[in-house]
């Protein structure tokens, strides 16, 4: 049983998954990438734009992680910084204004820790994500398609509805940074792996995730196809939804969640 | 009578921690409990910070016989059979004597009404679990209702892995009652305490609409290690202290222990409401 779990983490970190790009590049059509945070710099992790997603314009945005080495180099292998979790916001927030649906492709290891990212704030860039996305007036969807790491997935995943793919993981830590602090022994990442709940059948038991989204990687174009239309009839049900509806919802979507005991 | 039992126990806990000593981590001094809460638990031989229990933080914050305490029935659950968790909460709740890993209520500071959370390190590193979300999303839901400014000391080593997800996810619910109490015109005042790190500092710690900390206390997303592992850099001066994060511009100030009370009441004061209705 561990084995397998082990399994799913190693084959959802794997490089031969289809990344944020290919999701888009199969799901949208007529788009057009759109770039940087306003503030410091266009972060290559996170991707974004706006297009047509069965005829409905939308918002896009993913996280990167790159298909060969030296594109996992550029994208810095789809861990963001707090410019790419701006410029996440500020599409986000453009699309409110516009009253366009936002989809979020969540494939990351977590958000990048690095000397730069935390002097440019990587706490509050999401801290403001979380806060932001909670009262945003637009429906948003978030996708986990290959690995949801911890806050730095977080921050593209408040949503309305979050979806898995089935052999996507989620994880409010790395396996193997549990392993080492539960064992001091990093080699331990099987143990913690199962310890952990990280799969997408354990995120719908948990009800972190509504929808698990079956792969099939060999017909990618069919598996999209049906991918777009749970993603349309979704969209198109929020959407007919009055705005304070979808907040109070959202917000009781994540109200929810909690084990403890109270006596 | 609440009120009076209410201060005999409070009397009773100050007194049986009556002759506790404590030794600085900075100068080894040895110095008694009760002087260094005179100090506001800063070490009178070197000047450095103790670690301050929730507590004795109350005591030093808030108005005598004010604070009244909210939701303490709520504690931690292993419901994943987590290895180790329930030793770990077991031998947390003996070594503090709390139930959980943050102490919450209202009371008055300066005489101005307001809620108040205190996180506590001795707890699992003021880890956030389950537990520690609800109280603190019940705490800003009834500071919403009521109109209450929130003042929020932040500590901690970030989500409670022991609880899997659904720790990640009391980031989320925090960050909607936060959202929330906003959207109402109330005051949040989060101060970050030595260590505010992880998962508190990418969601409430970072939420507030003025954010204090203390002198030197770290705080920081990334621990050392892992930032050392991920890129060979070397760290500037300061790096994740409340020094560093004034000077990059994500605080508002850093107050001293002494001028922490005022501070607040000032806060507080300055954003009284007109219609509170308690």
């Amino acid at each position: 049983m561990s084995k397998s779990i082990y399994q799913q983490f190693k084959n959802a970190r794997a490089g031969a998954r289809p990344t944020a790009s290919a999701y888009i590049a199969e799901l949208f059509d007529k788009r057009i990438d759109l770039h940087g945070d306003r503030r410091f710099a266009d972060d290559a992790a996170i991707i974004g734009g706006i297009g047509y997603l069965g005829g409905i314009p939308t918002t896009y945005i993913g996280i990167e992680k790159g298909t060969d080495l030296q594109s996992r180099m550029d994208h810095n292998f789809g861990c963001p910084k707090p410019e790419g979790y701006r410029k996440a916001l500020r599409l986000m927030k453009q699309a409110e204004k516009f009253h366009r649906p936002v989809v979020c492709f969540v494939d990351t290891m977590g958000a990048f820790c690095g000397v730069d990212a935390e002097e440019r704030g990587q706490g509050e860039a999401i801290a403001e994500n979380l806060v932001e996305m909670m009262g945003l007036r637009t429906p948003v969807i978030s996708v986990i398609i290959g690995e949801g790491g911890s806050g730095g997935a977080l921050g593209l995943a408040v949503a309305d509805r979050v979806y898995m793919l089935e052999n996507a993981v989620y994880s409010v830590i790395a396996p193997e940074g549990c392993a080492n602090i539960l064992w001091k022994d990093a080699q331990r990442v099987e143990e913690a792996c199962e310890a952990l709940h990280i799969t997408a059948k354990d995120m719908k038991a948990f009800q972190v995730a509504e929808t698990i989204i079956p792969e099939d990687f060999v017909h990618f174009d069919m598996m999209c196809e049906n991918l777009k239309r749970t993603l349309v009839e979704d969209i198109c049900h929020l959407s007919s939804m009055r705005k304070y509806d979808l907040l109070e919802n959202r917000y009781h979507r994540y109200r929810a969640f909690g084990v403890y005991r109270e006596e | 009578m609440d009120k009076l039992i209410h201060k005999v126990k409070e009397a009773l806990h100050f007194d049986t921690k009556k002759d506790e000593r404590l030794i600085c981590k900075h100068c080894e001094a040895d110095l008694s409990k009760k002087s260094l809460m005179k100090h506001h638990m800063i070490c009178t031989e070197c000047g450095s910070y103790f670690r301050i229990a929730p507590r004795d933080r109350i005591k030093l914050i808030c108005d005598d016989g004010t604070f009244k305490e909210m939701f303490s029935a709520i504690e931690s659950k292993n419901f994943l059979d987590f290895p180790k968790y329930d030793q770990k909460l077991a031998q947390a709740k003996e070594q503090t004597n709390e139930k959980e890993a943050v102490l919450c209520g209202r009371a008055k500071i300066g005489n101005v009404p307001a809620c108040i959370f205190v996180m506590d390190s001795r707890f699992i590193m003021a880890s956030m679990g389950s537990a520690v979300g609800e109280k603190i999303t019940r705490l800003f839901e009834y500071a919403t209702k009521q109109k209450l400014p929130v003042v929020g000391f932040c500590c901690s080593g970030g989500a409670r892995m022991q609880e899997s997800i659904l720790s990640l996810m009391q980031m989320a619910k925090v960050s909607g009652a936060v959202q929330r109490h906003g959207q109402e015109g109330n005051l949040y005042l989060p101060v970050l305490t030595d260590p505010t790190t992880g998962g508190v500092t990418a969601s409430f710690a970072m939420q507030g609409d003025i954010i204090l900390a203390e002198p030197k206390a770290l705080v920081g997303f990334a621990g050392k290690r892992v930032i050392q592992q991920t890129a060979n850099a070397a760290f500037p001066d300061h790096f994740q202290t409340a020094e560093f994060l004034l000077e990059h511009g994500f605080l508002d100030a850093i107050v001293e222990r002494e001028n922490m009370k005022e501070t607040i009441t000032l806060l507080c004061a300055q954003h009284r409401k007109a219609g509170r209705t308690a």
